[in-house]
Formats: structure tokens, C-alpha cells, sequence
């Protein structure tokens, strides 16, 4: 059954020391709240899975959560590197970061295989570079039908998936348009979900646009109702992507003391979303306020 | 000169496309090329982003390749599995514009490591989409900067494949895509058209040396037989591009 929880539970009763752990959301819908969340609570070994680590994950690992990455590409989208990431990688700093690299067809594939039940998926990707040199995991089969070697990835099933969305019924039926990344195959692979959403409404609403349902309450555990749980991410028609603290984080996070310091006030130093949201004030929220660009809307017709 | 070496790449890359249906984009240079191109030379031009975006008509420079005006007005959004598999797999790209940390001679791209792997003395971003976008995008052009320590004579690593060890080697391979055709530097255009698939100096900016070409690359450059200048931007093109496409120089 789903149940609607405050993050704090959400996390305390599905994200445990050792776990695999996929934030999903590709430049959009990436659930700092959660991050943040899991950092306070100071898990230990997580295994972070994302195509794009971004920032979250830059943070998560400064803070010390996890032991392994398993990703696609590790930049700051538009701004340059991963600076907290890149201590663990090349100094060991504050832990060793074992990685686990593929490209963002591989990790896809990944995610499709476990979302689908198969033993492997393959891609026309690979050939020719170094990294299945570098990952075992990413392997050549022959092709059964005569044609040249084909790579293959094997399953992924992230221990939790952590998916933010526009807005969700009370079952965890969930609504999501915008950039739809890997997030549907990414929850369907993993064995819990947590859908976290800016609004919750009424299962009337998504039964009204069926095809805007993006995962389905029957594989939600727990549903989280938080406003502007993906800043400085976004989430399309509600905030914008905050640039401006993207370029920031460049900044500080050069600077291992800076980046704890920024940690200390914006993660340990606020009990919940609800306080960060007000540290980081009225002002900021009103930049990132978009424009208003309402789509048609569609007649699914009644049958009786 | 009344244009800096960031707009002679845009411009360059821009008139490259043109007739082009469809181009994958990557952020900054590439993305403001791109669209200078949809508004001159390639009207049809249909951008696709990796972020799972075909057709997008952004409003404003995008800093990331998740920008939310990339959605709004686009043509379709899909999920990222069906935009590396039905359009990029399924042979739709027509051009794909990328870029590395270093290349060689073949067009090989390395984004992954500077050193040794397993102890990086850099350690890069890594693949994102680029090593299938390499392989599949039926055209590849390069946007970067010349530099020695770019323009290298062995990569530190591979990560999309250019015409690996030259000659034929990619199809030897099966790889759909035709590989690199073309780079576009600060200083000079440079591509493929060889039997060896050797990158070759074609042509050099205005007021540009051939030494000073050299000087930032990293083993005796081949060159084209009938070496051109680039023709000088446009009062047109550089108005799109400062008034228009890049209004607070982010990217110039």
C-alpha cells in the first residue's frame, strides 16, 4: 500500500546504510529534498546511481554518504566539473569513490533491462572506446543472427528509487510532463519508490489524462507531498532551474571547507524543505517563477 | 577585426549546417550555432537535445542541456530511451556537433581522464551521450579550441570513437555513422577528406598563420591542397548572434 509520509519518514524507513539509491531526473526534477534528507540523517555506504550526478550528488558525496557512483556523465550541466566528486576520485577526499561509468545509452539500457526483467539489453554503442576496458560489466555478445558483435549491460536495480513529479494522487498515481529522462524505466527497475510531488490531488485529476501518468500508484511505497523539493533543480511549469546557484556551487565547492560550510547551513543547519524554503526566501522563489504556457487541452471522450 | 574567435567558430559551425534537417546540439558554442543556422541557412533545421527534446525552438540561450525552454514549444519530448533508441539508434541524427578535452589525429575523443584511469590526475566528465552519438550521428562535426594540450598525439583515453586508427577502420568495425567530416577551431577549419581519414587543415581564419596553427598541435599537421581563408562573419550573422541568439555574451 502507499502511504503518504513527511520526507523525513520516507527516508528513516526506506533508505538504510549499504542501500543502492537512484535520485533520478535528468537536469529537471532532481529531488535535492530527498538528498538533503539522507544526508541529515547521515547514511553511511550508499551506492549513488544517477546518469548525471549533478549537484546532489556532488553534495552527498562532500558529505561523506556514499562508497560507490554509478553514473553516465559527471559535470556540472553548463558550468564545468564536479569539484566535491572530483576530490573523492583523484585525492581520496573525504572517502574513496569506487566508480562505475557507462555512457547514457548504457545507462539507460541498464535501467530498461531492470525495469523489463531481462538478463541484459543490448546497444550499438561501445566499439571502438575504452570504457568497456574499464567496466567489466559492459560486454560483447555474438549476435545470434549473423550480424558483428553487439554490446550488452547488464540489469539495474537501484534498492530505492527517489522520483519527483509535478503531482500525484494520494495512491501515488503520478503525473510528471517536461524532460522525462529515465525516471519511468528507472522506477519500474527499482525494488522501492518514492514519488515526491508538488502537489497532491485528487485521483480524479490524473484519471482525467490518463496519458500524462508517468508511474502508477500499484509500485509507490510512499508518496511525499514538497513544495519546491527540487530547487535548485526544476520542475516544468512550477520553478525554473536556479543558474544562478549552479554557476555558485562552482565557487564554493572548489573549496572542501567551503563546501562543509555550505553544508552546514543549508542541509544540517535546516530541520526540512519547509526551512530551507524560508532561509532561502520569497525573493529567489519569485525569480524562479515562470511564465504561464498552459497546453491544449485534449478530449478523451466519454463511452458509456 | 570587429568579431572575436568564439563568434568566427559560431558562424562557421552555423554555415556548416547548412541544409541540414536534423542536428544533435550540445550547450554553449554549439547550441548558438545551431540555432544561427535555423535562422539562415538551414530553416527546416529540427535541434535534438540528449535530455530527450526533438524539435526544440529555445527562447532563451540555454545554459544546460536540460533547460526548461527547450521543452516549451518543442516539437516532442520523449524519454531519454527513445530518443537514444528511436532517433539516435534508429538513424535519424543527421549532424551531431561534439567536442572533447583532447583528440587525435583520427578524430578519436577523449572526455573521460587526463593520466592513468585508476589514478586520474584529471578526472573528466565522461561519456553523457557522446560515445553513441559518435558512433550513430550519420555526420560528425567538432567545435573546439586549439591548444597542444588538446590536440594530442595519443589519447589518454578513448571515449567516442572518430575514425579510430584511420583508413577504414570504423567500418571495418560496423559503426553506422561516417565518423568526423569536419572540426571547427578558433583559428582554423580543419577535417577528414583523405583516404587515411587523417584530420587536415583546410582552411584559416582571417589574419590567422599557418605557424600559429601548428604551434597548437601536437604532431606535424597535414594540409589540404588548396589551403582557404575562412570568410569573416557577416554584419547579419554577427548581428543574430549578439543581438538575438547570445544577447548577454555568455558564450562570446
Amino acid at each position: 500500500m502507499t502511504e503518504l509520509l513527511s520526507m523525513a519518514e520516507a527516508v528513516a524507513r526506506y533508505v538504510e546504510d549499504g542501500m543502492s539509491v537512484a535520485i533520478e531526473g535528468f537536469t529537471a526534477f532532481i529531488c535535492f529534498a530527498a538528498g538533503h534528507e539522507i544526508i541529515r540523517q547521515r547514511r553511511r555506504d550508499l551506492t549513488l546511481i544517477r546518469m548525471t550526478p549533478d549537484l546532489i550528488y556532488d553534495q552527498m558525496i562532500a558529505a561523506g554518504v556514499a562508497r560507490k557512483l554509478v553514473f553516465s556523465y559527471l559535470g556540472n550541466p553548463g558550468v564545468g566539473a564536479l569539484h566535491a566528486v572530483r576530490r573523492a576520485v583523484e585525492q581520496g577526499l573525504p572517502a574513496p569513490l569506487e566508480l562505475e561509468e557507462y555512457s547514457h545509452f548504457g545507462m539507460v539500457a541498464r535501467y530498461v533491462a531492470g525495469a523489463t526483467g531481462l538478463p541484459f539489453y543490448p546497444l550499438h554503442s561501445y566499439v571502438g572506446t575504452d570504457l568497456p576496458r574499464v567496466n567489466e560489466r559492459i560486454q560483447f555478445v555474438t549476435d545470434p543472427y549473423g550480424g558483428k558483435p553487439v554490446a550488452v549491460v547488464p540489469p539495474l536495480h537501484p534498492d530505492v528509487a527517489i522520483i519527483h513529479a509535478q503531482r500525484a494522487d494520494p495512491q501515488g498515481n503520478t503525473h510528471l510532463w517536461g524532460l522525462l529522462g529515465a525516471q519511468k524505466e528507472a522506477a519500474f527497475a527499482a525494488r522501492r519508490r518514492i514519488v515526491v510531488v508538488e502537489e497532491i490531488v485528487e485521483e480524479a485529476v490524473i484519471r482525467a489524462d490518463p496519458n500524462r501518468t508517468l508511474i502508477p500508484g500499484l509500485i509507490v511505497d510512499a508518496v511525499v507531498h514538497e513544495p519546491y523539493g527540487a530547487h535548485p533543480s526544476y520542475v516544468q511549469g512550477y520553478y525554473d532551474r536556479d543558474n544562478p546557484f549552479y554557476l555558485a556551487w562552482d565557487q564554493i565547492s572548489r573549496d572542501a571547507s567551503q563546501t562543509q560550510t555550505w553544508l552546514d547551513e543549508w542541509v544540517y543547519g535546516v530541520p526540512d524543505r519547509a526551512a530551507y524554503l524560508a532561509k532561502l526566501g520569497d525573493a529567489t522563489l519569485k525569480r524562479l517563477q515562470p511564465g504561464s504556457a498552459p497546453s491544449g487541452s485534449v478530449n478523451y471522450g466519454e463511452y458509456r | 577585426m570587429n568579431y572575436t574567435p568564439s563568434e568566427m567558430m559560431i558562424v562557421a559551425a552555423a554555415r556548416a549546417l547548412a541544409g541540414v534537417r536534423t542536428v544533435f546540439v550540445g550547450v554553449g558554442l554549439p547550441n548558438i550555432a545551431c540555432n544561427l543556422a535555423r535562422h539562415t541557412v538551414a530553416p527546416a533545421l529540427e535541434l535534438i537535445y540528449e535530455a530527450g527534446v526533438y524539435g526544440a525552438q529555445p527562447a532563451r540561450l540555454p545554459l544546460s542541456i536540460g533547460d526548461p525552454t527547450l521543452v516549451s514549444g518543442a516539437t516532442s519530448v520523449v524519454p531519454m530511451a527513445d530518443l537514444f533508441g528511436l532517433y539516435l539508434q534508429g538513424g535519424l541524427v543527421e549532424v551531431a556537433l561534439l567536442g572533447g578535452a583532447q583528440v587525435d589525429r583520427f578524430g578519436n575523443l577523449n572526455t573521460t581522464v587526463i593520466g592513468d584511469y585508476a589514478a586520474p590526475k584529471v578526472r573528466l566528465p565522461g561519456s553523457g551521450g557522446a560515445c553513441e552519438i559518435a558512433i550513430h550521428a550519420r555526420r560528425l562535426f567538432y567545435i573546439m579550441r586549439l591548444s597542444r594540450r588538446a590536440f594530442v598525439e595519443a589519447l589518454d583515453f578513448v571515449t567516442s570513437p572518430g575514425h579510430l586508427t584511420g583508413g577504414d577502420s570504423r567500418a571495418r568495425l560496423g559503426l553506422p555513422g561516417a565518423g568526423p567530416e569536419l572540426l571547427i577551431t578558433d583559428k582554423a577549419i580543419l577535417n577528414f577528406d583523405n583516404p587515411q581519414r587523417e584530420m587536415q587543415l583546410v582552411s584559416l581564419h582571417p589574419d590567422v598563420s599557418l605557424a600559429s596553427v601548428q604551434a597548437e598541435v601536437g604532431w606535424p599537421l597535414r594540409l589540404a591542397d588548396d589551403l582557404a581563408v575562412t570568410p569573416p562573419p557577416t554584419d547579419d550573422e554577427l548581428h543574430l548572434v549578439r543581438d538575438v541568439l547570445d544577447p548577454q555574451a555568455m558564450y562570446r
